[in-house]
């Protein structure tokens, strides 16, 4: 077959049917996955709960953000009902790999008190040398206080919650979306 | 026969698109971080360039010259979407890893630069086989790179821990090691082929 | 205060080239002499701001029709759409300006920092200091400063490379390995502005 000539006819109608059938062939794509990209956030968001409450069914999970390092993360955090940490989970962030991206598990490292938090009580951890009993990330700083702040605002949000409803039993998918809310009003004033 | 394994082979090692033609640094920098977001970075690139080989090489008598350009961007994109949709709903954790460097793959050079240099004027098998051959090319360089970077900042190979992490050099997994990494591997691939 | 921390976090702490590896191509590609170089920095200011507004406000209807899986087709054809149109407006508006930066143009579409831009800021997922908001004029704002920190990382490597030129390379690194040394040495450096913002 001879080489279409480049008459406008040619060019515009080359181009508008290709461009037609690249759209439906990413719309029948875009169809076909969209149940699975959902369904793999909601399993994502429903592992991160059971991690971090680790197995304590009573527990709370409570999602919070903040501004790290590298721009903002997002911290799930779970809290029974005294407050104290039963287990967190990073869902995004990005941090500098090899320095702040260690927060992943430096904070639950039962092996070492110093920077354990998990079983303490949250709302007051500070890093040890802003006079905390935290022991920071080695040379990553800003993570660690950032990441301490999650914990405490997520412990915030927990006690603010208890106060309102009265209620210290709530559905885990609830609380974590009324919380969200919260912490978008907060970040707004 | 020769021809067509020529093809292949063409791209593996003669005109390596990292080491040889130096195309599509972006990626090769950024995603190297370890071995498996190198080699995870390739294949998506090589799942690219071969569709978009074959596509180009079948349309090429349908498209008029002087909107070719605009013609092999679309098809391209539409490949790099559907990588992305696939990868999210399939992968989605080397989809985080990788994020932004998965549309970017429209604007890689390889891609585009295939497309105009080589499936525009041959068959589609030979497409085929250029796109896989430079698509694995791209893909080994990548993973070397990363195996590399990931070893020597991290002491870790394919996440199997080689030596422990406290004597890693932090720099190669930092943006620096990157280009250092990379540099003296050209360098070594140089004094091997002068030799 | 913020926006005067958006320049400082896009130029220097973040700097596109050297810490987010976007537009390596003609960060190597064209830094030979500072004259090219800063051409070169000059149409991408210009492409990377006006393609970053444009983009935003695509996406904003993209979202609205729920077509957000079009975005990266989308984008970059109204990019390499804008660079055409720039192209031909310079032509005839000021022929001196396209003089300098016409030759530039085309290679701009597929320099990678304008679609990556174009989608960081369009997500909302760009790197802006503390208590920064993503939005609009921040944004553009942000945009603009990541063209100047291009341009900044350009021109002081087409410096170096300049000089370098008249030094003697061991054969093996000639060419583009002792580019990429120099530039990740130029990396080391930029990596000291971490943690100013």
């Amino acid at each position: 077959m001879a080489k279409l000539e480049s008459t406008f006819k040619n060019m515009v109608l080359s181009l508008v049917i290709i461009c037609m059938v690249a759209a439906g062939a990413l719309a029948g794509v875009y169809l076909l996955t969209l149940e699975s990209i959902n369904a793999q956030k909601i399993a994502k968001q429903e592992a991160a709960q059971k991690a971090v409450l680790n197995g304590h069914e009573d527990g709370t999970a409570i999602e919070t953000e903040v501004d790290g390092f590298g721009g903002k993360f997002r911290v799930m955090v779970g809290l029974d009902a005294e407050g104290n940490v039963l287990g967190y989970e990073i869902l995004e962030h990005q941090e500098t790999p090899g320095l702040g991206s260690h927060m992943v598990h430096w904070f639950k490292n039962a092996d070492k008190p110093g920077q354990n938090i998990i079983g303490r009580k949250a709302g007051n951890f500070t890093v040890s040398k802003d006079g905390g009993d935290v022991d920071a990330i080695t040379a990553a700083t800003i993570t660690s206080r950032a990441f301490l702040k999650a914990v405490n605002q997520a412990y915030a949000e927990h006690q603010g919650t208890e106060a309102n409803t009265g209620a210290s039993q709530l559905q885990p998918n609830q609380e974590v979306e009324s919380n969200e809310q919260i912490v978008n009003d907060q970040m707004d004033k | 026969m020769g021809n067509a394994l020529k093809t292949f082979t063409n791209g593996l090692l003669k005109e390596n698109p990292t080491f040889v033609l130096v195309l599509g640094m972006c990626p090769t920098l950024a995603t190297t971080t370890s071995a498996i977001n190198g080699m995870s970075m390739g294949l998506a690139t090589m799942f690219v360039l071969v569709c978009s080989n074959v596509v180009i090489s079948l349309l090429k008598n349908l498209i008029p010259d002087k909107v070719r350009i605009p013609a092999f961007i679309v098809v391209i994109a539409t490949f790099v979407t559907m990588v992305q949709l696939v990868m999210q709903a399939y992968l989605p954790g080397i989809y985080d890893v990788l994020g932004l460097f998965i549309p970017l793959i429209v604007v890689n050079c390889i891609v585009l630069g295939r497309a105009e240099a080589f499936a525009a004027k041959n068959s589609v098998g030979l497409s085929a086989l250029d796109g896989l051959g430079m698509g694995l090319g791209f893909t080994c360089a990548l993973t070397i790179l990363g195996a590399i970077r990931e070893l020597l900042g991290t002491g870790t190979c394919f996440g199997l821990s080689i030596f422990p992490d406290n004597y890693g050099a932090l720099i190669f997994v930092l943006a620096p090691g990157a280009f250092i990494a990379l540099a003296y591997l050209m360098v070594i691939i140089n004094k091997l082929q002068n030799k | 205060m913020v926006y005067f921390l958006i320049f400082i976090s896009a130029i220097f702490v973040n700097n596109i080239v050297l810490s987010q590896f976007l537009g390596i191509c003609p960060f190597l590609g064209v830094s030979k002499k500072i004259d090219t170089a800063l051409g070169m920095s000059a149409a991408v200011v210009f492409v990377l701001t006006l393609s970053t507004v444009v983009t935003y406000l695509l996406q904003m209807l993209l979202v609205a029709w729920g077509l957000e899986f079009l975005q990266t087709i989308l984008f970059i054809l109204i990019i390499a759409a804008l660079v055409q149109m720039i192209e031909i407006m310079l032509k005839k508006v000021s022929p001196a300006l396209y003089q300098a930066l016409g030759v530039f143009l085309p290679l701009i579409t597929t320099n990678c920092c304008i679609l990556g831009v174009a989608i960081l800021v369009a997500n909302g997922t760009e790197k802006l200091p503390m208590g920064a908001e993503h939005g609009m004029l921040t944004g553009t704002l942000f945009a603009f400063a990541t063209a100047l920190g291009f341009g900044l990382a350009l021109v002081l490597f087409a410096g170096i490379r300049e000089q370098l030129a008249l030094a003697k390379v061991p054969k093996a690194m000639q060419g583009t390995p002792i580019a990429l040394l120099t530039a990740g040495l130029l990396a080391m450096a930029f990596m000291g502005f971490s943690g100013v913002v």
